[in-house]
């Protein structure tokens, strides 16, 4: 599918598979499907070992889009479903994973695939979706002590930034770094509520803001929404960030200014690196595994 | 003379009694659309600017009110309004294009507590506005539409943004529309509801404000509130006419 200048909102579907991986018939092979409402995650893991992984938009309807995830994430690799020990569903979705031997939770999945994509040092998660918003604390094993949800309103979200990318006709990959093109960050907007701000950076442009300059005060505006969320759960380092606003620079550099913190590195997940949008799917993957084993056990 | 977000209005009052009203389309310069409201307000009542003893104005853009001796506080307007229009009244609702407010009064109309929605499109006329343009219906359609409802259907309604794909969603799955509409009128009832649960309800509510007007609203909310709630003629016009009650009282004062 290729970009149209019409969808600004419309971002990149990719899957990557690690060379130095060749599973074999001895292996544990389990997987975990993230269906979100944005963006459908499938990652596949051999013994515990991210292998490959996908990730796709969601469509209208959940087991379709949870089917094409998994077989993203498949593509081009040596294992068939049929070689799959444990599939775990995960999501707002996750009910409507029709192969998944069990359902569990995105709270739970985003909690253990940080700690395995950053290491026991995690203590604190924002995970922000496609339409919720996150704050998850965590244990060194990556379970979850406490969390903090806000599912009832778009701003910050990622069905958000999509419509203020259309709003601007801005391709959705570029919203951040462009936010970050200001001389001196402007006031944020007034109002977070996305159908008033999108009223507001209307008013805006026409009083001559560059459009760089409005999505400063929008992007400023939602991260401190989302600062807000980390600081009443009670933050503490490190700081990670999951979920597809993971990759908007102008989104985490902030919530950082305002915290006085800093998060730990997105890993470079253009060239590979465990994708931190595929957070829940990694740790659906592992609860998959650790589901499988103990299924073994009782069976023994 | 009212300054709303979306309309300016404007209502000429003499010895108490309503005699001229106008309404305009803020646009981009409210001050302008106001002094066409108040023209055509007057021009009803036979009256010209010179006849006018005191002018106040209220509203979100209240500051930019032309010939303005002074202003008041929108759920001060409110307050006024409601107990001058139906004398009973303790709880005044006005839902806006952009704001919703529950005002406590007492029988002289005097405000003694508010709650205001002006933070989430999801609680005032522009939840309505954004689902009809999803259902591709008109906005004046839309009540009559969801009275044909025997039920609701599921949308997430905490949200204008979720809402929208959630309408389109349901249209593609060829959804009922009345069901749909119903369902965007309970939503916005239960935000409503809550808010004025906030306050303590006061048995006789007297709704005022432009979504007064929409029958499938007053529907969703009667029922929600398990009540009959009021509603005065011209809803729309209650913020002018709270703002032109303070302006007679302003004026008598000076005349003494």
């Amino acid at each position: 599918m290729s970009t149209t200048q019409e969808e600004f909102w419309r971002w990149h579907e990719y899957h990557h598979i690690m060379p130095n991986i060749k599973p074999a018939d001895k292996d544990i092979i389990t997987a975990g499907v993230d269906v979100g409402s944005v963006g459908s995650k499938a990652a596949v893991m051999v013994n515990g070992q991210a292998y490959s992984w996908g990730i796709t938009r969601t469509g209208s309807n959940s087991p379709e889009s949870a089917k094409k995830a998994l077989n993203f994430a498949l593509k081009d690799t040596d294992v068939d479903i049929g070689n799959i020990k444990y599939i775990v569903g995960t999501g707002y979705g996750r009910v409507n994973v029709p192969m998944a031997n069990k359902a569990i939770t995105e709270i739970a999945c985003h909690a253990k695939g940080a700690n395995f994509i950053w290491g026991p040092s995690v203590r604190t998660v924002l995970d922000v979706g496609g339409q919720d918003i996150k704050a998850i604390k965590i244990d060194e094993t990556g379970r979850v002590v406490s969390f903090l949800m806000n599912d009832k309103c778009a701003a910050g979200t990622g069905r958000g930034m999509e419509v203020f990318a259309d709003l601007l006709q801005v391709p959705i990959e570029e919203i951040g770094a462009m936010s970050l093109k200001v001389e001196k960050e402007p006031e944020p907007v007034s109002c977070t509520c996305v159908a008033f701000a999108k009223t507001e950076a209307i008013g805006l442009l026409r009083k001559g803001w560059s459009k760089e300059k409005v999505l400063a005060a929008y992007t400023r505006a939602m991260a401190v929404r989302m600062a807000n969320l980390i600081n009443r759960v009670n933050l503490e380092p490190e700081l990670v960030v999951t979920g597809g606003q993971s990759k908007n620079v102008g989104i985490v550099s902030r919530i950082e200014t305002i915290l006085g913190v800093k998060c730990l590195p997105t890993p470079n997940w253009r060239e590979g690196g465990l994708d931190p949008m595929a957070a829940g799917a990694f740790g659906a993957a592992l609860l998959a595994k650790a589901l499988y084993e103990k299924e073994q056990k009782i069976g023994e | 003379m009212d300054l709303g977000t979306q309309r300016v209005k404007a209502v000429v009052l003499k010895d108490d009694v309503v005699v001229g009203r106008g309404q305009m389309f803020a646009g981009f310069d409210p001050a302008k659309a106001t002094e066409q409201a108040v023209n055509d307000a007057l021009k009803a009542a036979n009256l010209s600017l010179l006849d006018v003893n005191h002018f106040t104005a209220t509203g979100s853009a209240m500051d930019l009110a032309p010939h303005a001796n002074n202003t008041v506080s929108m759920m001060g307007a409110d307050a006024k309004a409601g107990v001058f229009l139906i004398p009973q009244a303790r709880t005044v609702i006005d839902i806006g294009a952009e704001e919703a407010r529950a005002v406590k009064c007492d029988a002289r109309g005097l405000m003694m507590e508010f709650v205001v929605n002006e933070r989430c499109a999801a609680g005032a006329g522009a939840f309505i506005e954004a689902m009809a343009r999803a259902l591709e219906v008109k906005l004046d359609d839309m009540g009559l539409l969801a009275l044909k409802a025997e039920r609701a259907s599921p949308i997430n309604a905490s949200c204008v943004i979720f809402g929208e794909s959630d309408v389109v969603s349901l249209i593609h799955r060829q959804e009922s529309k009345p069901e749909i509409a119903r369902a965007v009128f309970d939503a916005m009832a239960d935000r409503i509801s809550s808010m004025i649960h906030r306050l303590g309800i006061n048995p006789e509510v007297v709704l005022v404000g432009g979504v007064a007007k929409d029958p499938g609203f007053v529907a969703s909310l009667n029922r929600k509130l398990d009540l009959a709630v009021q509603i005065p003629e011209y809803p729309e016009y209650a913020g002018a006419l709270g703002a032109a009650l303070i302006a007679a009282t302003r004026a008598k004062g000076a005349s003494k």
